[in-house]
């Protein structure tokens, strides 16, 4: 409990916790947008690509203020998102490729800007290099402000075109066949988005901050079918993830932030992948066994009532086991038996033998018959 | 230049061909990303095999990272499979978590080994050349020219040995796979490829140049030529000059060789993205430019046909009246479109009267009935 009580008394700690908290927020929410419109890698081009843009805003102002380095980096990932979409509708150079080569040449520019300020050794220099993988340590209260404006900002716009972006998410076309303006639209949720990941830079980093993207919506996916729900619940992991790799990585030591907090969400995933109720694999796995089950259930009822056809009365006419067991090439006779004698459909005779009950040749007849 | 400085040149050079080749495939199979991912996610594979030899030339490493790079797209399409997740989900799922794994483990466990972060997105060109390769004593250049030139040879060597399945299991899988071809064989084939030439590339340049490298010169490559054959030894040829734009910027900037290098395959697609004959955005526009003067001269040639013999001809087929309030047009557009239709022979001018010509008629017919020109 001493880190629940430090996360109310540590000054600093607080702060990592909140911005990182605020930062998966807003991720997983925007994130569900784009996991829906499948640009999960449109965030990975945006976040690297946003590098030369943070050290050319440092570069040019000489000031390490949170909001200009963050304005820079939504530029810079602006331009990017343009880019791609540019290259894309006029050439015909897919998406894919298009992503690919804006996300390496802009991180690459970035990398060369930043070996630039590096030499010329600034003195504000030395921070910059935690936009690569993150460093939640450094967030102070600052960082914190520009985070909740901006964060706010996002959120707000969502909720007020959230019918607009609910239709253009589902049905574009039908969007443009209502009069809305889809490509406003488009234009509007991407930008968003550029925003959600500029805000994760500091903590999270340019590199990995597409998980955070991505991986809250996965999960949350897994869980509901309702647009509503599955905004709130990636907000809800995202914003777990954040708090939760934010707190591990600032107790041990030389554990960088972004890594942990994707390491957290992506075990979040793997989880709800695994046992959400109603998609999940597991859940999925025991529903398949059930019915296989159920099959070998009802062709063993049906093997005991063509034994016991051959007989005036059917449920007076016992079998054995191993009769049974060779009219089945499958295991798990004695287990069907005994689940027929659950819904008491047959019964065991003191020398072993089974037989129907009348319920249970009823049942057999129907099953043979293919009557209902 | 000094030797060092050619050597670091030959370096990046054989490493963008080598890059260059796959490239072009994971390109035109829409799996650009997937040399993201895979160079991303190799890294765990590299750390840990380090940690086992402790040497970072050995072999093992290419083999660790190449496994863990075919591991990875087995993840993806495993993921996908489940119809759980799309395609992109799963790909941008997998590679965050595997690097994400990779970095932890270094800067947890190997902080003063030199393999480090910056190592890992930049590599170390500048010092490439000081790691020998020097079987028995004897020196034969830098270690990283031989690993490769060696990579590039056995790419090159493979795409041509298995042109024909590539280039059918690429662009028709369905026929591909109905000959025997055996597309997962062929799919698998190629990701190790990837995954073998990501790791060479990656202990040299870093994996930010990988990703450069492997996509940017095939895309503008592919704004030049419609065959595979052509497309292949253009994207080789568009890498190698992109790493020798950008290694003349390092020198002259004094900075990041890899990051530069990166920058020169921007700056190489950026020309050809522009500049291309044909498909790039300089002749796009001026296609749609001189569609949109064709289109408002075959407009002026049917207007005149429309009013050719009605009493209204006189007063519609005047220059001044076109751009009345009838037609809508400026006079500076009118003066234009006029002045084109007379040079293309579809008009005479006589003052301020038009007459259709021959041709005029037979293209203003053929733009009505509907049949292209």
């Amino acid at each position: 409990m001493s880190v629940l009580g430090e996360l109310f008394t540590d000054y600093t700690l607080r702060t990592v916790a909140l911005g990182s908290a605020a930062l998966g927020l807003v991720a997983g929410m925007l994130g569900a947008f784009a996991v829906l419109r499948r640009q999960s890698l449109l965030g990975d081009a945006v976040s690297h690509a946003a590098l030369p843009g943070i050290v050319l805003a440092f570069m040019i102002t000489g000031a390490k203020t949170p909001i200009i380095l963050v304005l820079g980096a939504a530029l810079a990932g602006w331009i990017a998102a343009l880019l791609v979409m540019l290259v894309v509708r006029t050439t015909r150079i897919k998406t894919d490729t298009a992503l690919g080569l804006v996300l390496s040449t802009f991180f690459g520019l970035g990398l060369v800007l930043l070996s630039l300020v590096q030499r010329s050794g600034g003195a504000g220099q030395a921070g910059l290099d935690r936009f690569l993988f993150g460093q939640a340590a450094t967030l102070v209260g600052d960082d914190l402000v520009t985070m909740g404006a901006l964060g706010a900002v996002v959120l707000a716009s969502l909720a007020l075109l959230w019918k607009e972006f609910k239709l253009l998410s589902f049905d574009p076309a039908f969007a443009g066949a209502m009069g809305l303006p889809v490509r406003a639209l488009d234009i509007i949720l991407t930008s968003l988005l550029v925003i959600a990941i500029v805000i994760g830079l500091q903590t999270v980093g340019v590199v990995l901050m597409s998980a955070m993207i991505v991986a809250p919506a996965a999960a949350a996916r897994q869980w509901t079918d309702r647009l509503g729900r599955l905004v709130l619940l990636a907000g809800l992991f995202g914003a777990v993830s954040g708090l939760v790799g934010a707190v591990i990585s600032s107790m041990v030591p030389r554990l960088p932030t972004g890594p942990t907090i994707i390491l957290v969400v992506t075990t979040i995933t793997v989880l709800s992948l695994l046992v959400a109720p109603e998609r999940g694999l597991l859940a999925a796995w025991l529903r398949r066994v059930r019915q296989r089950r159920q099959v070998e259930i009802d062709s063993v009822l049906a093997d005991l009532y063509r034994l016991a056809a051959q007989h005036d009365d059917p449920t007076s006419a016992p079998h054995e086991v191993a009769v049974l067991q060779t009219m089945r090439a499958a295991a798990g006779v004695r287990n069907s038996l005994r689940a027929l004698a659950d819904e008491g459909l047959a019964v065991a005779d003191p020398d072993g033998r089974w037989r129907l009950t009348v319920e249970g040749a009823q049942r057999g007849r129907e099953r043979v018959e293919g009557t209902t | 230049m000094s030797v060092p400085q050619i050597e670091i040149l030959a370096i990046a050079m054989i490493t963008a061909a080598g890059c260059a080749l796959v490239g072009v495939f994971l390109m035109l199979r829409r799996l650009a990303m997937l040399a993201d991912a895979i160079s991303h996610a190799i890294l765990p594979g590299i750390v840990v095999a380090f940690f086992l030899t402790e040497d970072l030339a050995s072999p093992w490493l290419v083999i660790a990272a190449a496994a863990t790079g075919v591991l990875t797209v087995a993840l993806v399409e495993l993921l996908s499979r489940t119809r759980r997740l799309k395609e992109d989900a799963a790909m941008g799922l997998v590679f965050p978590a595997m690097f994400s794994i990779g970095i932890v483990l270094i800067t947890r466990y190997a902080g003063n080994v030199h393999l480090d972060v910056d190592a890992v997105l930049l590599g170390e060109l500048a010092f490439a050349p000081f790691d020998r390769f020097e079987p028995g004593g004897h020196d034969l250049g830098p270690r990283h020219l031989w690993l490769m030139g060696t990579i590039t040879l056995i790419n090159l060597a493979l795409v041509m040995l298995f042109f024909k399945e590539l280039k059918l299991a690429t662009f028709d899988p369905g026929l591909a796979a109905s000959l025997g071809l055996a597309p997962v064989v062929i799919h698998y084939g190629l990701m190790t490829m990837v995954s073998v030439t990501a790791v060479g590339a990656f202990d040299a340049v870093g994996l930010v140049l990988v990703v450069a490298l492997m996509v940017g010169p095939p895309a503008a490559a592919y704004l030049l030529t419609d065959r595979l054959s052509v497309l292949l030894g253009l994207s080789v040829l568009l890498g190698a000059l992109s790493a020798a734009l950008g290694f003349g910027l390092a020198i002259w900037l004094d900075a990041s060789i890899a990051g530069c290098i990166a920058v020169g395959v921007g700056v190489v697609f950026l020309v050809v993205f522009l500049a291309a004959p044909g498909r790039g955005l300089v002749a796009e526009l001026r296609r749609r430019k001189s569609q949109r003067w064709e289109f408002a001269q075959v407009m002026l040639a049917i207007h005149l046909l429309q009013h050719e013999g009605t009493p209204a001809e006189a007063e519609e087929s005047r220059v001044d009246h076109l751009h009345g309030k009838e037609v809508g047009w400026t006079a500076e557009f009118t003066r234009r479109v006029v002045a084109g239709a007379v040079r293309r022979g579809l008009v005479e001018r006589d003052a301020e009267r038009l007459h259709l010509t021959e041709l005029g008629r037979v293209e203003a017919g053929r733009a009505l009935s509907g049949t292209a020109t």
